[in-house]
């Protein structure tokens, strides 16, 4: 840390870095997308929220009962469950330079988040065709919104994933591609914890009531 | 070149202090989380405990415990990833997230019990 004296003002000096010592690139990605997590968190939060309160509004429409499923919830959060852990083994793959199987466990990943997307589509497309839509009650707009955030999210994962895997493809495993599958893996991982709110509190607690 | 040299040192310094956890540490939290995951399932589709009250709070700590696990075995949260700083970004999230579920639910579940009809209303002076 190098502090210069600028000395073209006259009178007192003025005291300033010179420059900031060198950070390597990406030094604190990991921190900052640990942040951008986090304020994810809070948009999740709110949603929960709303669902909390409105979730018992039903205006005389459907309740939770008669539209969900939960075997299919049960395998749908299976898969992403399997997802984590094949995401898990991808890393650790990654970690021993075995750039195939790091491949692999990231398309087996993908496949298992398709998978989920799947699932919940048709979920969604069975409740609507029964004319469960989000614009039936203050309970399933908090519904579509919260868990069609988390579905959208997901989305956003395989794109990420597919993207990934194309650059892992042409540039092999850099340093920049660490670094960016490693925000994926928390991305992926977050995820799961943000599935086991809604599978507890929107299925499991919504069928109990 | 030197600049390069650096970077890669760095990073690889900084690679080693984040533990991507081994083989069994993912493994082990997939059983718990299968099993944590299972149990609030069967207890909800099955109907094993007598009340629709107690299942609820037994499900929703199986739900803490789970998401604890995966922070822990799958995130691999600790209190000394990124000097602390993580740990204080989770601590601040939580407490917002406490505040915001908590408020919403409660000033909410209070405007609903004031808004019941009037003839409830006049023996509450």
């Amino acid at each position: 840390m190098t502090i210069a004296v600028n000395p073209t003002q006259s009178g007192e000096p003025i005291f300033y870095l010179a420059d900031e010592h060198p950070h390597p690139e990406g030094w604190s990605t990991s921190l900052g997308f640990w942040i951008y997590l986090m304020s994810d968190c809070l948009i999740f939060a709110i949603l929960f929220a709303t669902f909390g309160v409105l979730g018992g509004n039903y205006a005389a429409g459907p309740a939770p009962k008669d539209l969900f499923d939960l075997s299919l919830v049960a395998v749908n959060t299976s898969m992403l469950l399997l997802s984590s852990i094949t995401y898990g083994f991808a890393m650790l793959t990654m970690a021993q330079n075995r750039i195939g199987q790091t491949q692999m466990w990231l398309a087996i990943t993908g496949l298992f988040g398709a998978a989920f997307i799947g699932i919940e589509l048709t979920e969604f497309a069975h409740m609507i065709h029964e004319g469960a839509t989000p614009q039936r009650s203050a309970f399933l707009s908090a519904f579509f919104t919260l868990v069609g955030t988390h579905g959208l999210h997901v989305t956003c994962g395989l794109i990420w994933l597919v993207t990934l895997m194309v650059q892992v493809w042409k540039f092999g495993l850099i340093e920049a591609n660490r670094r960016r599958l490693m925000c994926l893996s928390m991305f992926w991982h977050f995820l799961d914890v943000v599935w086991i709110g809604v599978f507890t509190f929107v299925y499991l607690l919504g069928v109990l009531r | 070149m030197n600049t390069d040299t650096h970077a890669a040192h760095a990073d690889h310094h900084h690679h080693d202090d984040h533990a991507h956890g081994t083989f069994s540490t993912y493994l082990l939290g997939f059983v718990l989380s299968v099993v944590l995951t299972a149990i609030p399932f069967w207890l909800v589709m099955g109907g094993a405990l007598p009340s629709k009250q107690i299942t609820a709070l037994v499900i929703m700590a199986f739900a803490v415990v789970q998401i604890v696990v995966h922070m822990i075995y799958f995130l691999h949260m600790s209190t000394k990833s990124e000097n602390g700083w993580s740990m204080m970004a989770l601590i601040f999230t939580i407490v917002m997230v406490v505040i915001a579920l908590s408020g919403s639910l409660w000033v909410m579940n209070h405007l609903n019990s004031n808004m019941m009809p009037i003839h409830e209303m006049t023996g509450m002076k």
